[in-house]
């Protein structure tokens, strides 16, 4: 047995010993409590865009009802059982204990890539991988492909199944006849069903690269995607970037506010004009295309400190953001999982 | 040739002056608001094409019974998972503002099956991921960063300051200091490095990468530009 297998069987024989203690001791460990409550809905008449409005109404008069489930902390659960005992309003999930389980012990195989690579950190690499694949499909399928692609081509379906709220044109793209230049609602209609008409295609186009033969195809729509997003960026990027952080570079140099003693204005300016130095000193030692001398040299000398300060503080800023995650995390174990810890007060 | 070369070339350059023009002449605007549609369902779409080639790896790897194939079948099951109770809108319910559309409900709560899933994988995952980076970038920093010159004594001061600052642990530090000096405590020293030098540094870097943007923009449409096409003209 090699010594790297014997410390993972210590270290996991010593985590499981600790964790069973950890069970039979206070008020245990790892569960989580949810409220039921109810939703009970019948029809009460006609908005005045004709679409059906719902009230409340006991549950044997429902339309439409079914059950929620809320999480409330397990000092809720201590007082509902208190106030009641058996109770059946708040309780224990099941589902939702499994899942922080689930998540604890995830958490904990990332952290064991610390100390070597091993199965376990493979393993939620792996379900990391397929579970965030597929969630992204998801959320772009159902909050872009289905309102706005299905939503243009398949309106009245969109409207029964998904999204009451949308609009059924009056035209449809298989029936000219209904089509009525005249109609303020007919350009605007057409626009949107012509670009996601195109939309189909280029998609269509883009998953032909999945084929064996004919990949080439793919080319066009990325072709319409690099082309559009170099005209969008050649003018935003100007306008937002180039423009506006010359407009504040300037700005920040003028004294703003009337009446101030020499001294005041000096203070008061300070920044500015050591933000105005900096930005062009900065910009000095970006100019590649004149040589580094003179006035320009020492301007970019100066850029260069400017700059070891930026990337300092932006060094600082990321790991004060990574110690962030890292502590959230471990009072996601101390306290959501062991109940070691209980700063939000959701225990006692 | 013209399929694969001329034409993505005509609508890259169509579309990106459609796109510049639109943003001068107010009566285009229509235009560039289509673009952006389309723009929007396309990249919609090629998420399904990043699936597609994630099948496609995973499904050769398990086939071959390649090194790890095991670790390829659990990507896979955990994307098949995933996608068959999310595009399902398994166990959701529907909204209550329109309960006669079955599937007008809000699946990204923990109350049903994709949701538990956000909450309970996907999310610890990420979160833990980003988190293992801290102590990555703690020890790649201990072993880079030298203070050889002036310049990176500099830098290493300043990520001190910072780091320093934003924490409780700054405050106390230098907590003792009189007010005629408030501006040395960690805390203020730290704003005044990031609001002051900071930003001049990262105005500057902001304006030079819109330019740079801007002139390999400018390349693209006028067609000077045509790396991304000779990678994607083959087939």
């Amino acid at each position: 047995m090699t010594r790297q297998r014997m410390t993972w069987i210590v270290l996991t024989v010593v985590f499981v010993g600790l964790l069973v203690a950890r069970g039979f001791v206070g008020q245990g460990l790892g569960r989580v409590y949810v409220e039921r409550g109810e939703v009970s809905l019948a029809k009460d008449g006609r908005s005045d865009q004709g679409e059906p409005v719902w009230r409340t109404v006991p549950r044997d008069q429902a339309e439409h009802a079914w059950i929620t489930w809320s999480r409330v902390t397990p000092k809720a659960f201590a007082e509902a059982q208190a106030k009641e005992p058996g109770q059946d309003r708040v309780v224990l999930s099941w589902p939702r204990t499994v899942g922080l389980w689930l998540a604890a012990l995830l958490t904990l195989a990332i952290f064991s890539f610390l100390y070597a690579d091993n199965p376990a950190y493979k393993l939620s690499e792996s379900i990391f991988v397929g579970v965030s694949a597929a969630y992204w499909m998801v959320v772009g399928f159902w909050e872009t492909l289905v309102p706005k692609l299905f939503g243009a081509i398949l309106p009245g379906t969109v409207k029964a199944m998904v999204q009451p709220s949308l609009k059924v044109p009056a035209f449809s793209p298989w029936a000219p006849g209904t089509w009525d230049a005249a109609d303020p609602a007919f350009w605007p209609w057409m626009q949107q069903w012509g670009s996601m008409a195109i939309a189909l295609v280029f998609g269509v186009m883009m998953l032909w690269r999945l084929m064996p033969r004919g990949g080439w195809i793919a080319g066009w729509p990325l072709a319409f995607i690099v082309g559009m997003t170099a005209g969008r960026r050649m003018v935003t990027q100007v306008e937002s970037d180039l423009m506006a952080q010359a407009e504040a570079t300037m700005q920040s140099v003028l004294p703003v506010t009337p009446g101030l003693s020499a001294w005041d204005l000096f203070w008061g300016t300070l920044p500015g004009i050591l933000v105005l130095v900096g930005v062009v000193c900065c910009l000095c030692y970006f100019l590649f295309s004149v040589q580094h001398r003179g006035a320009v040299g020492g301007a970019a000398r100066v850029g260069v400190w400017y700059l070891m300060i930026t990337f300092g503080a932006a060094f600082g800023f990321t790991v004060m953001g990574r110690i962030a995650l890292l502590a959230e995390r471990v009072e996601f174990l101390l306290d959501d999982w062991l109940w070691l810890i209980d700063p939000n007060h959701l225990r006692s | 040739m013209i399929a694969r070369q001329a034409v993505p070339l005509a609508i890259a350059i169509g579309a990106g002056l459609l796109m510049a023009v639109s943003y001068f002449l107010r009566p285009l605007g229509w235009m560039s608001e289509s673009a952006s549609e389309i723009f929007n369902v396309v990249s919609a779409i090629a998420f399904v094409l990043g699936a597609g080639s994630l099948l496609k790896a995973n499904l050769s790897t398990i086939s071959r019974r390649d090194r790890g194939w095991g670790y390829a079948a659990v990507t896979l099951g955990a994307f098949l998972v995933t996608l068959v109770v999310g595009m399902g809108k398994m166990g959701v319910n529907p909204s209550p503002s329109s309960p006669q559309a079955a599937w007008s409900g809000d699946q990204q709560t923990a109350e049903t099956p994709f949701g538990w899933i956000y909450e309970f994988v996907l999310s610890p995952l990420s979160a833990t991921m980003f988190a293992l980076l801290a102590f990555f970038v703690a020890s790649a920093a201990f072993r880079a960063f030298r203070a050889k010159n002036a310049g990176a004594a500099v830098l290493l001061v300043t990520a001190f300051v910072v780091l320093l600052g934003r924490t409780y642990a700054g405050v106390v530090l230098t907590d003792w200091m009189p007010g005629w000096a408030s501006g040395l405590r960690l805390e203020n020293l730290s704003n005044y490095l990031m609001g002051v030098f900071g930003s001049a540094g990262n105005r500057a870097i902001l304006i030079g990468i819109a330019l740079g943007v801007a002139a390999t923009s400018l390349r693209i449409l006028l067609g000077l530009d045509r790396s991304w096409l000779s990678r994607e003209g083959g087939g």
